[in-house]
């Protein structure tokens, strides 16, 4: 109370401080220092990526000198007849390609019996396995990616290559598609289910004819963003890869420092198109939903207050 | 147990269990089993002829000498005391930066986002879905020194004066402020997201409340905005320090130097570098899982401190 009291005449005798007290005496106002810092922090953060992408694009073979404009780097991936032809590289996608696909259904299938069976079943052991369905987030990636590494070799017996990965990326992301799934089932509630129910329908077809379609836009997009993290990760996938399991994320850690030329920038750019395609289309779909469903937020305030 | 509202009350009880056993069952056998198998291999023994681990499945017939022996490296002298300090000291350090840089972005974000809010989330938002790799990639081509080649960055910092010779990044002292670098880029979207939330949730007549009750702006924010934001913070630092204190492929990528390895290397390079050595990666692992257990286990507690003191 103090504080205030003794600037305040202040505010009168300099234009400067007058002019700064502005900036914070409006508490609604736009304090300019801080929207220049979130510009910055912004730019900061997206233009090294965008100078990456520019890089895939260069007609020379530097990646920090801009020669010109050209897409050999990316023929360079899968046109044999290009001169500079890697043959490490489309083998990268495609096995990229392949585990986020296969995760998708599996993970999405499990992930929403989980939530659904979660959120309905009233008993001890639906809190139990609760709390071993947010483990996954919690836990760093190096810990779970070096215990399935040691239960693969030495009890399940199972060689390390792309089944291997594939149980690993299932792992992970189940509980990404727990939390979508379990959000749109608070939203929906009980209701419609229980009215099913009074009118004769067994559990198993209110499940079927009245929740799941329900639960359609959350299953989609919880699909999405499973592509999306499968294709993204790292950790998981080099710990279980033993030979011709190479993933983007694995070449790209391997060849960055030394053999990197822009096709690798040409091959992370890929990756990137597509996870950031995959999430723009669960966005989407998300936010259909909400216009119908929803809590009035977009459905990018929805994941930014996305809570475990 | 009551009978639920409709429905065929035993139809029902064992209908929902089913739908999640598969779930559960694959959690259990993929994820809860192996943690047990991390702890089978480091109190486990070892083949004197093959090096191979031979895990202890039974709890009765564990051994701690590998274990022991691990640990003690950490606390007395030793490459991996050296290891574990700087591992403290970058999550520290970067933990901190994250906090100076991110706070007013999450804060402007929150309170002044406007018509921009959507926009201005959707950028903030972007970096988590590119992959961490493709991230750490754009910045070894910015710094990346060849002797033929300063780098972009260099240059930029030749063209602007302020160096007159190209700093090579991943030696010496600087190699430690790259790595930091390369953490708070890699990791300070995953702490603001939380933060804005948390900034977000704010009521704003707290803030009128305060502003005419005669509170100057800033006596507003030490004492009303930055309070209520706690949990927010440390939401954000637990979310970031977990994965920090397991990272290996940030100094790998962005120096590559034995300068400035962390806990997750020594971990990586103990099982990538033969069988013989798992006993002591899993050893690791388990004290990395329980150091970071204990921060879970204060946050958690914290939290809810915080709960109990709101309802009151």
């Amino acid at each position: 109370m103090t504080t205030a009291e003794a600037t305040l005449p202040r505010e009168t005798t300099s234009p400067r401080v007058g002019r700064l007290r502005s900036f914070f005496g409006n508490p609604w106002g736009k304090p300019r220092f801080l929207s220049v810092w979130t510009w910055l922090y912004i730019i900061w953060t997206i233009a090294p990526v965008v100078i990456a992408v520019q890089f895939s694009f260069n007609s020379g073979r530097s990646r920090s000198t801009f020669q010109g404009f050209s897409t050999q780097w990316y023929q360079a991936i899968w046109d044999q007849a290009s001169e500079n032809f890697d043959d490490t590289l489309l083998p990268a996608l495609l096995q990229s390609l392949k585990l986020a696909l296969l995760t998708m259904p599996i993970a999405t299938a499990l992930g929403v019996g989980l939530a659904i069976g979660l959120a309905r079943w009233r008993g001890r052991g639906a809190s139990a396995a609760n709390f071993l369905m947010l483990f996954p987030l919690v836990t760093p990636e190096i810990v779970m990616g070096v215990s399935m590494f040691l239960i693969f070799s030495n009890l399940y017996h199972f060689r390390l290559g792309t089944t291997a990965q594939l149980l690993g990326h299932v792992t992970f992301s189940l509980s990404y598609v727990v939390i979508v799934t379990r959000g749109r089932l608070f939203a929906i509630g009980r209701d419609y289910e229980e009215a099913a129910m009074d009118l004769g329908a067994s559990p198993a077809d209110a499940l079927r004819r009245v929740l799941l379609p329900l639960l359609a836009p959350a299953i989609l997009s919880s699909f999405f963003i499973v592509f999306a993290i499968s294709i993204d990760d790292f950790v998981i996938s080099q710990f279980l890869c033993a030979q011709g399991c190479t993933t983007i994320p694995i070449k790209i850690y391997s060849a960055a420092r030394n053999a990197g030329n822009p096709s690798l920038n040409a091959l992370a750019t890929i990756m990137m198109m597509l996870s950031l395609l995959s999430i723009t289309v669960a966005l989407l779909i998300l936010r259909r939903f909400n216009r119908r469903h929803g809590t009035g937020r977009s459905a990018v305030e929805d994941l930014a207050h996305f809570e475990i | 147990m009551p009978a639920p509202a409709g429905g065929i009350v035993g139809q029902r009880r064992w209908y929902y269990p089913a739908l999640a056993a598969p779930g559960i069952v694959w959690l259990l056998l993929l994820f809860i089993m192996p943690f047990y198998a991390i702890a089978a291999v480091a109190f486990g023994g070892r083949d004197q002829i093959f090096a191979l681990p031979i895990p202890a499945w039974n709890p009765l017939e564990w051994q701690y000498d590998t274990f022991s022996a691990t640990a003690r490296e950490i606390v007395t002298s030793g490459g991996l005391q050296a290891q574990f300090i700087r591992t403290l000291v970058y999550v520290a350090v970067s933990v901190a930066i994250c906090l100076v840089v991110g706070y007013p972005v999450a804060y402007y974000i929150a309170r002044y986002g406007g018509r921009l809010k959507i926009l201005l989330l959707t950028l903030m938002i972007a970096p988590f879905w590119m992959s961490y790799l493709m991230r750490m990639l754009a910045w070894v081509n910015l710094l990346a020194v060849k002797p033929e080649d300063p780098g972009l960055f260099n240059r930029l910092l030749l063209f602007t004066q302020v160096v007159h010779d190209p700093i090579n990044w991943s030696s010496g002292s600087v190699s430690h402020l790259t790595v930091i670098l390369g953490l708070v880029y890699g990791y300070i979207p995953f702490f603001i997201l939380p933060l804005y939330a948390a900034l977000d949730r704010i009521d704003k007549s707290q803030l009128e409340a305060s502003r005419d009750m005669g509170a100057s702006p800033a006596s507003t924010f030490w004492r009303v905005t930055l309070p209520l934001s706690k949990q927010g913070i440390l939401a954000g630092a637990v979310i970031i320090t977990l994965p920090m204190f397991g990272d290996y492929y940030t100094p790998n990528l962005m120096t590559a130097s034995p300068e400035n390895t962390m806990m997750g290397n020594a971990i990586d390079l103990a099982l990538q570098g033969g069988q013989g050595q798992q006993p002591k990666g899993a050893a690791l692992t388990l004290l990395l899982s329980a150091f970071i257990g204990a921060l879970m286990i204060y946050y958690l507690v914290s939290v809810s401190r915080a709960a109990k003191e709101a309802q009151r």
